[in-house]
């Protein structure tokens, strides 16, 4: 049988769990990938496209009144500000230029927020891709921004209604489409989890999010961050961050999964904190199942995040000790994306809140000098309006409660 | 895995190919299931290729989707699954009983406990739609383990290594893949020419089926003729399922029928 020119497992997790049919393909990408690594050209022009079209390197901004703790500094390293509004271009950018360098013409994506959608969208319109984005109809729903947004470029949006329709369902989609369109088509899956060579290309073109911070936060601090605090849906703006410094020991990497109502409810998206291993969309890794193997749906207020399974690298981090992963609920993230509009003048996407919330208990708690880097990896723009409703009904919930008996 | 030798050399005898049929196991319900996969073996068919329901089954189109969702929404679990399978076995002692499943109800309880419940169950092969030849060593020495034909899929876009490897490892019959896609008669199987057929018999696998988008006896005719052992045909069957929810004597008449007419054309 022939060989993969790359190792397709971290430690024990992930894989190639596809029909036999796409393996042709993803050697293809893996092949297209390894060359393209090997190309001073390729990385020129990826690198002229990050900072001359979408705006790298982003930021890091040390907060000046968020932190609740004067003894913990916060730094949010700003992908918020990145062109399409969160880290997500990056990868795309790099995927876009794979596409080309094999050939073919058009892309298939899967969205959960949109923000995927959007970042294919418009990277397919700057380098004259067709493009064609599944995006399960609940999301469509709660994120009509983004949808309008990735019309605008000329991205075609496919809404899918089965199941829960929600990311999951949409990458199933986009997986059956690829499956009869590999020969012309590249499925430009929009996070490091997937099958192989997915979570491996996504983290390199998005590690230099912590390539960048590591210098940034250096020539700030003098020295390297205590924790680095990322949300993780699927986990590519979080491996991106954690990608150089997973041998820097001193630093702890700290993944936010999606609470949702609790992680005793089922109501959630936190694949690792259940502690269940499975295959789900051609990878062995952390999942949420039933006892039968079959895939649970998730529940999470953040689109972006609502994913029953975690991008493979993730799990071995876990398994290894190397990185921690805990859960933050929809009301604490809420509460976070608040807090820093309010103190920093800053909205952020609603994924990234689950990160800041939890920097937020850390800070805190601690007692003793504590520097935390956050990854911002998203701005808030295309929450707005499923925030405003959901504040409106905690309002109206709650003069409810506050109404005596009888009295209107 | 013997079943499929002796069904493979009773139809060299008869010089005809093999039809089987696929359904979904437990669709619309266990017990309607059990009797419209009863009427798949009265109607001719000559092995049976049986599906697990699953939550994401990737690889298959609308029409097997639907069918996974009523089994799922009938509560029908794997346990229910092999449990319709044993009375299957036991109604028809001979004929070949194929699993089609996904890898991640393989693994929910592990390789061995999978394995062994099937070949309890009386089932001749398993193939898993999403485990290609790189993933498949530790199933398939499982399988191997407990007389289970791991069943491998040969797509149109197939490489020379790969065949190889496939004739080497595959048992009981070779999934030959009419087309690229996903399950379904909404796309018309493209018919391998002979050249293909002739190459991957070369390496000598196990006997080829032709599958995927296979609906109509002159297609069962045309496999034949260039040189499949036989045809596989699901989505089309389902539909049958799917128009005759609500009158189960009407879905069992018009599904025997339908058999009866691909199996001639075998």
């Amino acid at each position: 049988m022939s060989e993969l020119k790359l190792n397709p497992y971290f430690g024990q997790y992930g894989g190639m769990f596809v029909p036999q049919l796409l393996v042709p393909a993803l050697k293809q990408l893996e092949q297209a990938f390894v060359d393209a690594l090997q190309d001073p050209a390729f990385d020129a022009e990826f690198q002229h496209l990050l900072t001359e079209y979408a705006g790298r390197p982003t930021p890091l901004t040390l907060c000046r009144n968020l932190s609740p703790n004067p003894l913990v500094k916060i730094y949010m390293k700003r992908e918020d500000l990145l062109h399409g509004g969160a880290h997500k271009t990056n990868q795309v950018l790099g995927q876009a230029l794979l596409t080309k360098r094999m050939g073919k013409k058009e892309v298939i994506a899967e969205t959960g927020a949109g923000q995927h959608g959007v970042a294919t969208a418009l990277a397919c319109a700057l380098l004259g891709l067709k493009c064609r984005i599944y995006m399960g109809a609940k999301d469509i729903e709660r994120q009509q921004p983004n949808v309008f947004r990735m019309k605008l470029m000329g991205a075609t949006v496919i809404p899918v209604t089965a199941g829960s329709g929600t990311l999951k369902d949409a990458v199933n989609e986009a997986m059956r489409d690829w499956s009869g369109s590999y020969d012309t088509s590249h499925y430009m899956l929009g996070t490091a989890a997937g099958p192989h060579p997915f979570p491996t290309i996504v983290r390199e073109f998005q590690k230099m999010i912590g390539e960048e911070s590591k210098q940034q936060i250096l020539k700030a601090e003098g020295k390297l961050p205590d924790a680095i605090i990322a949300c993780v849906g699927g986990g590519s703006n979080a491996i991106g961050i954690f990608a150089d410094f997973i041998k820097e020991e001193g630093v702890r990497l700290i993944g936010v999964e999606p609470g949702g109502k609790g992680i005793t409810t089922h109501q959630h998206g936190a694949a690792l904190s259940t502690g269940s291993y499975g295959i789900l969309h051609g990878a062995y890794t952390a999942i949420m199942q039933t006892s039968d193997g079959q895939i649970e749906e998730s529940y999470s207020v953040s689109a972006g995040l609502d994913y029953p399974a975690v991008g493979p690298q993730h799990t071995h981090l876990q398994q290894i000790g190397r990185a921690e992963y805990v859960a933050i609920n929809d009301d604490e993230a809420l509460a976070a994306f608040q807090h820093l509009a309010m103190a920093e003048g800053i909205i952020p996407a609603l994924e990234s809140s689950h990160a800041l919330a939890h920097a937020l208990k850390m800070a805190a708690a601690a007692t003793e000098p504590m520097v935390l880097l956050v990854n911002l990896s998203g701005r808030g723009d295309k929450d707005l309006s499923h925030v405003h409703s959901i504040l409106e009904q905690q309002a109206a919930a709650t003069s409810a409660n506050n109404t005596p008996n009888g009295a209107h | 895995m013997k079943r499929y030798q002796q069904m493979f050399a009773r139809l060299a005898e008869e010089k005809r190919g093999a039809f089987v049929p696929f359904v979904t196991v437990g669709d619309p319900d266990p017990e309607l299931s059990f009797e419209i996969i009863k009427t798949l073996i009265d109607g001719g068919a000559d092995a049976l290729e049986l599906g697990i329901p699953f939550s994401d089954p990737i690889a298959d189109g609308p029409t097997i989707q639907n069918a996974n969702i009523r089994a799922l929404a009938a509560g029908v679990t794997p346990a229910i699954s092999f449990e319709i399978i044993r009375k299957i076995r036991h109604y028809n002692a001979d004929i070949p009983i194929g699993l089609l499943v996904y890898s991640n109800i393989v693994m929910a309880r592990g390789l061995e406990s999978f394995y062994s419940k099937a070949a309890a169950a009386g089932i001749d092969s398993v193939l898993i739609a999403d485990v290609p030849l790189h993933e498949s060593k530790m199933f398939r020495e499982v399988a191997m383990a407990h007389d289970i034909a791991p069943i491998y899929i040969v797509p149109p876009n197939v490489d020379d290594d790969d065949l190889r490897a496939i004739a080497s490892y595959g048992r009981g019959y070779t999934y030959l893949l009419s087309r690229a896609g996903v399950t379904g008669a909404e796309t018309k199987a493209a018919m391998p020419t002979a050249e293909l057929i002739s190459r991957i018999r070369a390496y000598n696998p196990a006997p080829p089926l032709l599958g995927f988008g296979i609906s109509t006896p002159a297609q069962v005719a045309d496999a034949i003729a260039s040189g499949a052992a036989g045809a596989i045909c699901g989505s089309a069957i389902v539909k049958i399922l799917e128009s005759n929810l609500q009158q189960p004597a009407t879905l069992l008449t018009e599904l025997k029928t339908f058999i009866g007419q691909m199996k001639a054309a075998s």
